[in-house]
Parts: structure tokens; C-alpha cells; sequence
């Protein structure tokens, strides 16, 4: 059985990225686009209840141009906090400001196979053995749907990557491959099958959704549509953001804020109109275009402050935040996926964003690597130990021991230092041998992570769904959804 | 003096100052300058100029689209003056283009479309979410030499598969070529449902277009 998450909490560490004043302008901006220039939502239900509520609604164009009160009234109703159930509880997850979770990435296309290193593409056997892996991995507190399953019907698949994230973990789940309506109906009967019925799953939800918005100033229909089914049912939803700069979003970092911001809290207020009280999240995973191709990067400064300022102005609504850190650009485990990560990872956690997507996927969330999904946990274990800071006290400060010591000794061998030697940091996939060792051997890292996740994946027994249920849940998914 | 007015289009490309162009371009045809000749010994000069730049890493993708956009403004005052004449702009190719059904996402292959365009393609953008018989139909209806078809999400991707199936069934594949694009597509995609081409930008999707047809004339 997989045991006790890790996570981040009690920070030392703190970064001033916005000012208040800033976040303040940031925020009267963001009303003043919505108001003036208008969020498409192109769901007739969405356009329904914002008319409801007296915006504006362009219906030819699915426009919707809404009063600053309104927008600031709806997300008043938001919940500041909540918890994330896993089907054990020891892993479910606070969303109280004062934690950090980790996911796997989502949503692949290819994997690097775990045994011959081919890459192929992904199906649905690799989401179920990602998330075995994922399920045994500490530093993993949920799962996104790492990869999708092109195996299984385009209408359904969503309801099959979940299903055997479930027969995999006892940890949340949260899916970003659900958005279209009927498929969330299922869904959130999946995930009331699990939680024990409609009103467990309000109070312990299993599972939450994650949808994209569609920028620049857009949202998708069915993401919408599915949303408000599951936000109806007490199943937590959020809306992310990936504008980048100079395409989907002005070329510079304020202006890409803000049309990112119009669209998360235009989403979520529209969640909390038809659903007051609804738990929600604020979701970003902004970025810049490459220059010469206008490509997605992957990494890069930009992205690293948006890391950081997402979690301001989710703080700033009081609403957990999920943001896009890891997913690194790079083709392989190697130079430029270390820098992606460690420092879009060290923004994103020092601001301390609720959850953190995610390990695994290499060359901008398209490749799913077990080699990058370690190392990535790696990168967090050790940003984690940077945010427990440095204590300062009297044991801390050793005096006894450094007089005990003295000029021109060692400190091998004092019990003090055995004492606290463990809260040292100490690598599994850094490299620290001799050269000579190194030479000899001629593996590193990669062969490391890759070997430990195939032993992983050979050992460990994740606990089974109870009898009967797995056979429900299959029962759920139909052949064909409508529509 | 018209040599001046030739700088002062390449020149406009070049700043991509559309207004600019399009002023040109009327200036040129209040002028009674042969349209085609403003286009080949102006304004196109003005194109290989930013692509050089582009290529040697001097401009950037901005450059160029501004570039593209001031082109297709020119292009757009002069071709009824072309018509006028009776002459005819030469296209490398007819290319309808558009986003496959169930997929809205319209950024990379508008790109595309205006890169193709700028490139002296004749360019039919159906825009998103549209249905996989119109791909054939409109190939048929303006004889196309390309479709190329656009998909982001893998559940949009296996729709690139059935235009290949819907232009084969009006009898136009091989003579029509096939090219796709979007994030989760890759050769070996390409190869599976029967493509002949992509590319994973939209620079590149110019090469490829020009490579299709000249392998087609060849």
C-alpha cells in the first residue's frame, strides 16, 4: 500500500513577485476587458445564465460582457478552501493555503516505453501503469491523466483513463481529458460510485476536473457545459489558462496576465452564478511563444514569473490555485529539462500554489518519460527541503558543539551531527561518486530513474478498488456517449 | 521614379506597414504602373528580404506575419487592376485549409494560411470546426493541389484520417495532396492514415506546400 504524501508546508521562503497595488490594477484591468471587450462562451446554457444575471450577451457571437460587481459578487461565493478525498484518507489533500501538492502532467501522446525505450504512442495500458507507479511515488499527491488512451473511442475516453487511474491509486484524481457534457455526467456517477453515493462525493470528492480555457478571451463549450455538470454534483472544478506571450496573448507579461485573468475568472464566476458555493480553482500555466516559430517553449523567465504571480492573484480571490510548473520543452531528460523544471518548480512552490502540474511529460506535455517522472519528483523533494528555510536556534546553532569540537577537528563524529545529518538532503538520481566510479560505471540519472520506476512498476501492488466496484465502474462507461 | 515606388514597396514588406502598402498599391495603379510588376520588382522583393532576415535569426515570427499581412493588403488592391487587364497573378499552388470538426483551435492554421498565402498560394481557409465532407468539397470545387487539415486535441486527430478518406472517395486523392498539422501529429501519424505530408510549424508548412506541388509538376 502506498503511504504518506509529501508535500510542502510551513514555508521559510518568501517572494514578493506582484505588489498590492500592482495585483489591484491587475485585477481592475481584468474587470474593466471583461466589461468592455467581453469573454466568448460558446455554451447556450453558459449564455443563459449569464443573461440570467444581467450581463450582456452578444448571442450571434456567444460574447458575454459582464459588470465588474457581478463578476466580484460571484467570486465572493467561492470557497477559500477545501479538501481534495483520496480513497484513503491519510492521502486526501488540504487546499488551505498552507500546502503544496504535486501531479503528474497531463496529457501526453507518446511514451518513451519503460522497457525498450521506443517512443510510441499511448494507450490505455500506460495510463493504468503510470498511475500504478505514480500510486507508490511519495512525492506524487494526485494524478492528472498522464496520457491518453488512443485506443479507446474519442467519445469515452476520458471515462476509461479514469477508470484505470482508479484500479491503479488510492490517490485524487483529477482529470483534465473530460470536457464534453455527457461524459462528465458519467464521470461524476463514477466518482459517486467511489465516494458512496451523491452526497459522500459532495462532502469527499474523489475527483476533481481541470478544463482549458480557449484564448485569447475564449472559453470551449463543452469544457463549460461539462464544468457546470460537474460543479452541480459537488465535484471541484477549475479553469487554466495557457495564454502565451505574442500569440494568444499580448506580447507583454502584464497584458498576458491579464487576458489569462479575464479568462479564469470570468469561467469561474460563471461556475459560481449557476452553482454558488461551488468549490472551484483558479488554473494558469502562462507562457511566451517561442520568437522564431511561435511555438509553445515549455520554460523559459517568462514562464517562471507567471509561476509565481498566478498564485498571487488566486490569493488575491481567495481560491486555490493549480499551476502549470515541470513540463519542460525539452526532447529528452537532459540540460534544458533540468532548468525548466527546478526553476519553474522553485516560482511555482514558493509562492505556494495549492498543486503543482506536473511530472513526467517531456517536449512541451507531449512525451510521457517514467525517467523524467522520477527526477521531476526529485526537483520537488529538493524544493522542498529549499522551503523549510534555515532554523535558527540554540540547537541549530551548535555552540557546545562547535567549541566542543574546536579549531582543526571534524564534525564526523559528534552526536549532534547524528542527529540532525538526516534533515541533510540526500539524492537518489544526483550523481555524487567519484569520477573514477563514473568512468567505470558510464550510467547516471536517467538508467537510475528508469530502472527504479521498472522496478516499481514490477513490485508494487496498489490497493485494489472493493470487490465489485471495478465492475460497476466498467459497467458506467458506455459503448458510445451521445453527442 | 517608378524604381523609387519599386524601393518603397519592397520597403513597405520589409516595416510591414500595411497602410503604407496598401497606399502604395493604389499609388501604383493611379499611376498606370503594370500591377504584376509592382508585385514582382516590389513587393515580393520586400518578402525575400524579411524571409532572409527570418532565416539568418535577424527578425522574428511577428516580422514575418506583419509582413504577410501588408503583402495580401497589397495584393488586394492590385489584383482587380490585374483582373482589369487580363493578366493573371501566377499561384504556386491552390491550397483549402481549415480546422477538422469537433476542433475549434484556429491559431496555427490561420498562421499557416497567411504564410501560405504570403508565399504565392492561393489559400481557401474554411476556418474551425469544420465538417470533413466540405474539406472534399471544396477541393473539388476550386481544384485544389492541397488540403491541408489542422487538429490539436488526439480526439480531433483521427478526423485528419477521414478527409483523407473523403477526398478519396470523390476520386481526387492521389492528384490532391494531403498535409496535416497540429501538437499531437507526427510522421508516423502521417504515414498511418495515408497523408503526404506536415509539419510542426508554419514556416515549414511553406517549404512543405512548395515541395508537394513541385513533386506533383515533376
Amino acid at each position: 500500500m502506498a503511504g504518506k504524501i509529501k508535500t510542502v508546508t510551513d514555508p521559510r521562503l518568501r517572494l514578493e513577485i506582484l505588489s498590492d497595488d500592482q495585483v489591484q490594477r491587475l485585477h481592475e484591468a481584468t474587470l474593466d476587458v471583461i466589461e468592455r471587450t467581453g469573454v466568448r462562451f460558446p455554451s447556450e446554457r453558459a449564455l443563459e445564465i449569464w443573461h440570467a444575471h444581467g450581463a450582456t450577451v452578444d448571442g450571434d457571437r456567444q460574447i458575454v460582457r459582464a459588470p465588474a460587481s457581478l463578476i466580484e459578487q460571484a467570486l465572493a461565493q467561492a470557497p477559500a478552501s477545501y479538501t481534495l478525498a483520496a480513497r484513503n484518507r491519510e492521502q486526501d489533500l488540504p487546499l488551505d493555503g498552507n500546502h503544496v501538492f504535486l501531479g503528474t502532467d497531463g496529457c501526453g501522446v507518446q511514451v518513451l516505453d519503460l522497457y525498450s525505450g521506443e517512443r510510441r504512442r499511448s494507450r490505455l495500458q500506460d495510463v493504468a501503469e503510470i498511475a500504478r507507479v505514480a500510486d507508490y511515488v511519495p512525492e506524487i499527491g494526485f494524478h492528472w491523466v498522464p496520457v491518453s488512451a488512443q485506443d479507446k473511442p474519442a467519445e469515452t475516453r476520458g471515462l476509461h483513463e479514469l477508470l484505470a487511474v482508479w484500479q491503479n491509486s488510492t490517490k485524487h484524481v483529477q482529470t483534465e481529458s473530460v470536457y464534453a457534457e455527457a461524459e462528465a455526467r458519467v464521470a461524476v456517477e463514477m466518482a459517486a460510485a467511489i465516494a458512496g453515493g451523491r452526497e459522500a462525493l459532495r462532502a469527499r470528492p474523489p475527483l476533481s476536473i481541470m478544463q482549458c480555457t480557449a484564448p485569447p478571451l475564449g472559453q470551449d463549450g463543452g469544457s463549460l457545459d461539462a464544468a457546470l455538470v460537474a460543479a452541480g454534483a459537488g465535484v471541484p472544478v477549475g479553469f487554466m489558462t495557457m495564454t502565451a506571450c505574442g500569440t494568444t496573448a499580448p506580447i507583454t507579461l502584464a497584458g498576458n496576465l491579464v487576458v489569462g485573468n479575464a479568462e479564469v475568472i470570468s469561467a469561474l464566476a460563471l461556475i459560481q452564478l449557476a452553482h454558488p458555493g461551488a468549490p472551484v480553482f483558479y488554473a494558469a500555466a502562462q507562457t511566451s511563444m517561442d520568437l522564431h516559430s511561435g511555438g509553445y517553449t515549455g520554460g523559459g523567465p517568462e514562464d517562471f514569473l507567471f509561476g509565481a504571480a498566478g498564485n498571487r492573484l488566486a490569493d488575491f480571490y481567495d481560491i486555490p490555485l493549480s499551476m502549470g510548473s515541470f513540463a519542460t520543452g525539452a526532447k529528452k531528460p537532459d540540460w534544458q529539462a533540468g532548468i525548466d523544471n527546478s526553476l519553474s518548480t522553485f516560482m511555482a512552490t514558493v509562492a505556494m500554489s495549492d498543486m503543482l502540474l506536473g511530472a513526467g511529460l517531456l517536449h512541451g506535455s507531449r512525451i510521457w518519460s517514467y525517467a523524467q517522472m522520477l527526477m521531476d519528483c526529485e526537483i520537488f523533494d529538493l524544493v522542498q527541503h529549499m522551503m523549510r528555510g534555515i532554523v535558527v536556534d540554540e540547537e541549530t546553532l551548535a555552540l557546545d558543539v562547535i567549541d566542543a569540537v574546536g579549531p582543526a577537528g571534524n564534525y564526523l563524529a559528534q552526536k549532534h551531527t547524528r542527529r540532525h545529518m538526516r534533515r541533510r538532503w540526500n539524492p537518489r538520481y544526483m550523481d555524487r561518486r567519484p569520477y573514477n566510479v563514473w568512468e567505470a560505471e558510464g550510467d547516471g540519472a536517467v538508467e537510475w530513474a528508469t530502472e527504479e520506476a521498472r522496478r516499481i512498476l514490477e513490485s508494487h501492488e496498489p490497493e485494489p478498488l472493493p470487490p465489485g466496484l471495478a465492475a460497476e465502474l466498467a459497467r458506467m462507461i458506455p459503448d458510445a456517449v451521445p453527442g | 521614379m517608378v524604381e523609387d515606388i519599386f524601393a518603397a514597396m519592397k520597403q513597405s514588406i520589409v516595416d510591414g506597414e500595411r497602410e503604407e502598402a496598401v497606399a502604395l498599391a493604389r499609388k501604383a495603379v493611379t499611376a498606370g504602373i503594370d500591377p504584376l510588376a509592382a508585385i514582382n520588382q516590389g513587393f515580393v522583393l520586400g518578402l525575400d528580404e524579411v524571409g532572409a532576415q527570418y532565416g539568418c535569426g535577424e527578425l522574428f515570427l511577428p516580422d514575418l506575419v506583419l509582413a504577410a499581412e501588408a503583402m495580401k493588403g497589397a495584393v488586394a488592391v492590385l489584383e482587380p487592376e490585374l483582373a482589369r487587364r487580363g493578366a493573371v497573378r501566377q499561384v504556386l499552388g491552390r491550397v483549402v485549409i481549415g480546422t477538422v470538426a469537433g476542433d475549434i483551435h484556429d491559431i496555427g492554421k490561420t498562421l499557416v494560411a497567411t504564410m501560405l498565402s504570403a508565399n504565392g498560394f492561393e489559400v481557401h481557409d474554411l476556418g474551425v470546426d469544420v465538417p470533413i465532407a466540405a474539406f472534399a468539397q471544396k477541393a473539388r470545387e476550386v481544384e485544389a493541389d492541397i488540403v491541408g487539415v489542422s487538429a490539436l486535441l488526439t480526439t480531433t486527430m483521427v478526423k485528419q484520417r477521414d478527409v483523407v478518406e473523403a477526398l478519396d472517395d470523390l476520386g481526387l486523392r492521389p492528384r490532391v495532396k494531403v498535409m496535416v498539422g497540429g501538437a499531437p501529429v507526427t510522421a508516423a501519424w502521417v504515414k498511418e492514415i495515408g497523408a503526404d505530408a506536415f509539419s510542426e510549424d508554419a514556416i515549414g508548412a511553406v517549404a512543405v506546400a512548395r515541395r508537394l506541388v513541385a513533386a506533383k509538376e515533376a
